[in-house]
């Protein structure tokens, strides 16, 4: 194992950094904290952190801004806690370069889970070309994909999807970042397109595309492929 | 025995006892009057000022003029001294009370000298009793000296009795409702002593006429005269004491005075006897003015509203009554009004003409009275100009072009007559003539009809009466028929001209009565205060020509200086401080006025039955007759009478909204209280548990879950809150994106897995479902509830069934469950916030469905719910979406 790699959570509320700093350290992170956008962005630029983890709703600056300007240097994940009902922050953030989002109230395993996922996929990180998902397996070179061994009949834009999804698997992808990744800019805002190919991979990949086991929705916000 | 004499009055006794309570609330005045100047009056008030003071009593002086006399200057010492206001009036510095200073410094008694005295213009008030009124209004007592001929209804016979003309006259009004009077009396020879000894100040008055006054005939008539003034007081206060006691005694029998006023200046003396009559009669006193088809001409319309004016100070009431026939008029009032005598003056017989119609009018006047008394008064004003004084008949008014168009007329029918008249013959002619008069009248005035019928009468003589071309008449019966002929023309004229005056007046009162009618048709259908205002501003300007400006009143209850945006109309700090004094003293004000005559506008108070509502400032650049300040009045009255309605619905509202939010207030305190209490405990509970006892794996696994249970109950408590909140302040607008409705479905029942467990779940979703464009989050949030409501009633192991279908662009979502459903009288109330159903389970604020109905409601669409056939209830959403236009293809 190597050494503990440093998180710095940004959050105004003490309770809050309290329960990570218990949670996170009892998983094997460093933590740093701070309690202030201004704060924050000190703490960034002099632990250089493995992730952030940044709420939206600070006491001395939008979180937003805050954002920009890390993401100016810093090339590392960001999470997002945000509170409900904020959609539209919570893509505002994503589109801004943040990672992925948590909605408070949270489950501490599933911010682990999320903070896991976001480390695996740092940038420049070599990908298999061959990724497996339970009975599901996706050969990124043939553009294959195949369930419990049967090849999938795929078109070429939902293997394109498929494989989007699976690549960031257990990332939430907004659905303009999805229209503009497959379709391009002139797709964005066309969610519907988005929602046919969804369903029709869904039924495809599935066992049940009622109750979808991978690719899952993300309430006003995007898809996110489960591992 | 006749009992209606020795009953009491109720509507008597009622007025006493509200003149007791008006009185009681208001500063008391209690007058030191005197015959004349020099009787010792301030004096004996500072006498009795002093004693007082001893007393203990908070005494300033507002006004005291010594005249430099040292016995009066040296009761001034000791005394507190308001300084008073100067004023530059033309180039001499004058003084003044200040008013505002004395209000301000609040004593409990004010002495202010010289009751009748007219103030220096720049001053609020014209006459220093309005002042004094004011300082009264403030609940401070006052004390002021008066002389008795200054009284406004005596001043004539002063001027009589002395020859010297009393401008600064006082309403009897003022005089009468004192509180207190007390006659500084002394015996004519005593003053007579007292002005040799040069006691007596007597200003600006040569000494030839301070001679001439003080003789010692004109002193014992006044003298005899303000004695007799306040034994007749002392008369009636035993009466009032009477009344109000309820102390049967000899009544005076219940006399109504009637005095019918004109516009001549012997109106205003008829006024003066009338009163001093009804004095002493101890009788009510009403006067009237009769408005018939004569137009009063300038001076006359001033002298009437002089006359009106002058009823008004001496406390008359007025009424003002439009009828062609003046002793009908007159007539039909007293009866109305139980009047048991009516006065008149006697008519001035200027002509023929007047005779005829005045000397009718008394005539006709005592024969229609029936048994109502009637006085007339003698005229003794000698009117240097009485015979340029115009007579009514005719009046030439018409312009050139009538003259012209109905001599042309004329001419043109004689024309053609002289050419057809040997088909028709000349007697024709003159009917011809006759006719063409006769319907000019209805277009022109009297001059031109005059001219024309006296050309047909020449014309007809002249070319068409044989001998032609002569004026000369051969057979007497021609010579007869030229005279009726003349006379019928003119009559004819002179009438159809008169018809059409009565008529235009009677126009003008339709145009009024049509105007106020517009105007409340207009403002019952406004809502909203500066709607209000809107329609009174344009129909201000519309019917009266007058630029406006409405002020109205804060919650504060002072009048508010706002809308900046009306530039045409600015009101300096000056104007808004006669506003304020408009408002408080619910009386007009500014140019025109009485009071603060220096303003540039005139300001009306908008009174309505239970409050002042503000003000109305009009720029008005002539005085309102009469008539249009009757019309202007009627006007404004219904203005404010809109603006209260709209004040009181304003203040209704809040109450209902403050009692509402009290409910609220009340319900949200009890339910959620107890819905926070319950998680809340459970945490604290578990977890002290867990802090303070050693536990087993297991119960601490339990205890823990316990916990997570109690937070999600918590959360979602908060987030119903949250969603209400949003919903209350009416921020939601759906932020409408495709969605596939198995996904919607899908999410709902996964985050409901663990409540879901105990029913078996069934969703009907039919697979050509198209997409939909709803607001997934809200949507979500609607479905949420509904299912958890159906987990949180159903019977267990029961089928749930959520359903979805579209249909001509409605897309329907249905959630049915299996258990008791809802009873039949409370099932139309179970959306209504923190409505729970009687006797259900603990638990739940009665939030869900309410939000459930609001976001269904944000995406115009409908929740229902409905009890099924075989138990169980249904709730049955329809919303109204858009589907893709054209099927997709990968």
């Amino acid at each position: 194992m190597n050494l503990p790699e440093t998180i710095l959570v940004i959050d105004d509320e003490v309770q809050i950094r309290r329960l990570l700093e218990i949670t996170l350290s009892s998983n094997g992170f460093k933590i740093s904290e701070a309690g202030t956008g201004k704060e924050g962005l000190i703490a960034a630029a002099t632990h250089n952190p493995a992730l952030i983890v940044l709420d939206l709703g600070l006491p001395d600056t939008d979180g937003i801004e805050i954002l920009k300007k890390i993401r100016e240097w810093y090339q590392k994940p960001i999470i997002i806690l945000s509170v409900k009902n904020s959609e539209d922050d919570i893509i505002n953030a994503l589109d801004n370069g943040a990672n992925d989002y948590l909605t408070k109230p949270f489950r501490t395993g599933e911010l682990l889970a999320r903070i896991r996922v976001a480390l695996r996929h740092i940038p420049g990180s070599d990908v298999d070309p061959n990724l497996t998902f339970g009975n599901l397996t996706i050969d990124l070179v043939n553009h294959i994909a195949r369930k419990n061994e049967d090849i999938l009949k795929l078109t070429s834009t939902e293997f394109s999807l498929l494989s989007l999804l699976a690549k960031n698997s257990g990332r939430v992808l907004t659905h303009q970042s999805i229209l503009k990744e497959i379709w391009g800019f002139g797709y964005l805002g066309q969610t519907q397109i988005l929602r046919v190919f969804v369903a029709q991979l869904r039924k495809k990949i599935e066992d049940d595309p009622a109750k979808p086991k991978f690719l899952i929705t993300e309430s006003g916000i995007g898809y996110r492929f489960h591992e | 025995m006749d009992f209606t004499d020795s009953r009491p009055n109720p509507d008597e006794l009622l007025a006493s006892l509200k003149l007791q309570e008006e009185k009681s609330k208001r500063g008391k005045l209690k007058i030191f009057f005197g015959m004349c100047a020099g009787v010792g009056k301030t004096y004996t008030m500072l006498k009795t000022a002093q004693a007082e003071k001893s007393k203990g009593c908070d005494i300033i002086i507002g006004y005291v003029e010594t005249h430099n006399r040292k016995e009066t200057s040296d009761l001034v010492k000791g005394f507190e001294v308001i300084p008073r206001n100067t004023y530059q009036y033309k180039s001499t510095t004058v003084y003044e009370m200040d008013l505002d200073a004395i209000v301000a410094r609040k004593p409990m008694l004010v002495l202010v000298d010289e009751l009748a005295h007219t103030n220096a213009p720049g001053s609020r008030h014209a006459k220093r009793y309005q002042d004094v009124l004011e300082i009264l209004d403030n609940g401070i007592n006052v004390y002021t000296t008066v002389n008795v001929q200054h009284l406004e209804s005596r001043s004539d016979t002063v001027a009589q009795i002395t020859g010297v003309v009393v401008r600064e006259t006082l309403p009897d009004e003022i005089f009468e409702n004192a509180d207190e009077i007390e006659v500084i009396d002394l015996t004519p020879d005593e003053l007579l002593q007292r002005l040799a000894e040069g006691k007596v100040y007597a200003p600006e008055r040569s000494k030839e006429a301070v001679v001439s006054f003080f003789r010692k005939g004109n002193i014992t008539a006044l003298r005899e005269m303000a004695l007799r003034i306040v034994a007749d007081r002392v008369d009636r206060q035993l009466h009032e004491y009477m009344q109000l006691k309820r102390i049967k005694g000899p009544w005076k029998s219940g006399l109504h005075l009637l005095v019918a006023v004109s516009h001549t200046q012997q109106s205003a003396k008829l006024l003066r006897w009338a009163k001093n009559l009804s004095y002493t009669m101890g009788a009510d006193l009403q006067a009237i003015y009769v408005e018939t088809s004569y137009k009063p001409d300038t001076k006359e319309s001033e002298q009437l509203n002089k006359n009106i004016s002058l009823a008004r100070q001496l406390g008359i009431k007025f009424r003002f009554i439009t009828n062609t026939n003046m002793v009908k008029a007159i007539v039909d009032f007293a009866q109305k009004e139980n009047i048991t005598h009516i006065i008149i003056g006697k008519p001035r017989v200027r002509n023929l003409l007047t005779l005829l119609r005045l000397g009718n009018f008394v005539n006709r006047l005592i024969r229609y009275s029936g048994n109502i008394d009637v006085y007339i008064l003698g005229s003794d004003i000698q009117s240097k100009d009485r015979f340029k004084e115009k007579v009514s008949l005719p009046s030439f008014t018409s312009n050139i072009r009538q003259y012209l168009t109905a001599s042309l007329t004329v001419i043109l029918t004689a024309t053609i007559c002289y050419f057809i008249k040997g088909l028709i013959g000349y007697q024709v002619v003159s009917f011809a003539l006759l006719f063409v008069v006769s319907t000019l009248a209805f277009f022109f005035g009297t001059g031109p009809i005059l001219l024309s019928a006296t050309m047909s009468a020449l014309i007809w003589d002249f070319f068409f009466i044989p001998p032609a071309f002569t004026l000369h008449v051969d057979k007497p019966e021609d010579m007869l028929m030229l005279i009726m002929f003349f006379i019928i023309a003119l009559l004819s004229g002179v009438l159809t001209s008169r018809i059409k005056r009565q008529e235009r007046k009677i126009r003008i009162r339709e145009e009024r009565t049509n105007a106020l009618y517009q105007l409340t048709r207009e403002l019952s259908t406004a809502t909203g205060i500066q709607e209000v205002i809107s329609i009174a501003k344009n129909d201000i300007k519309k019917y009266f020509n007058l630029n406006c400006r409405i002020l109205l009143k804060n919650d504060e209850n002072q009048l508010e200086y706002s809308s900046k945006k009306d530039t045409s109309f600015t009101i300096s700090k000056n104007d808004m401080s006669v506003a304020a004094w408009t408002f408080q003293h619910s009386t007009k004000a500014g140019k025109h006025t009485d009071t603060l005559p220096s303003a540039n506008y005139t300001f009306y108070p908008l009174k309505g039955n239970q409050m002042n509502l503000g003000v109305v400032a009009i720029q008005q650049e002539i005085i309102f007759t009469q008539g249009e300040e009757q019309f202007w009045e009627a006007f404004i009255s219904q203005i404010s009478g809109k603006f209260e309605r709209e004040y009181l619905r304003d203040m209704a509202k809040q109450a209902f909204l403050l009692n509402e939010s009290d409910k609220l207030y009340k319900t949200l305190f009890n339910s959620i209280s107890h819905e926070l209490r319950i998680p809340v405990a459970t945490i604290m509970g578990a977890s002290d548990s867990l802090l303070t006892t050693q536990h087993t794996d297991e119960i601490r696994n339990e205890l823990s879950v316990e916990i997570f249970k109690a937070s999600k109950r918590l959360n979602r408590l908060i987030e119903n809150l949250l969603n209400m909140s949003r919903l209350e302040s009416g921020r939601i607008t759906p932020r409408l994106d495709w969605c596939d409705i198995h996904d919607l479905i899908n999410k709902v029942t996964e985050s409901l897995q663990d409540e879901l467990k105990p029913f078996s779940l069934h969703v009907v979703i039919p697979d050509d479902m198209p997409f939909i464009k709803i607001d997934f989050g809200l949507m979500e949030q609607v479905l949420y509830n509904l299912i958890y409501n159906a987990t949180q009633y159903a019977y267990t192991s029961t089928n749930l069934r959520v359903k979805a279908f579209y249909d001509n662009g409605i897309t329907t979502l249905q959630v049915m469950d299996r258990g008791p459903g809802f009873p039949d009288k409370e099932i139309s109330l179970i959306f209504n916030k923190f409505y729970r159903v009687e006797g259900s389970k603990a638990g739940g604020t009665g939030l869900g469905l309410s939000i459930a109905k609001g976001f269904t409601e944000a995406h115009k669409g409908t929740i229902t719910v409905e009890n099924r056939q075989n138990g169980g209830a249904k709730f049955t959403i329809k919303i109204p979406t858009e589907i893709p236009q054209t099927e997709l293809k990968g």
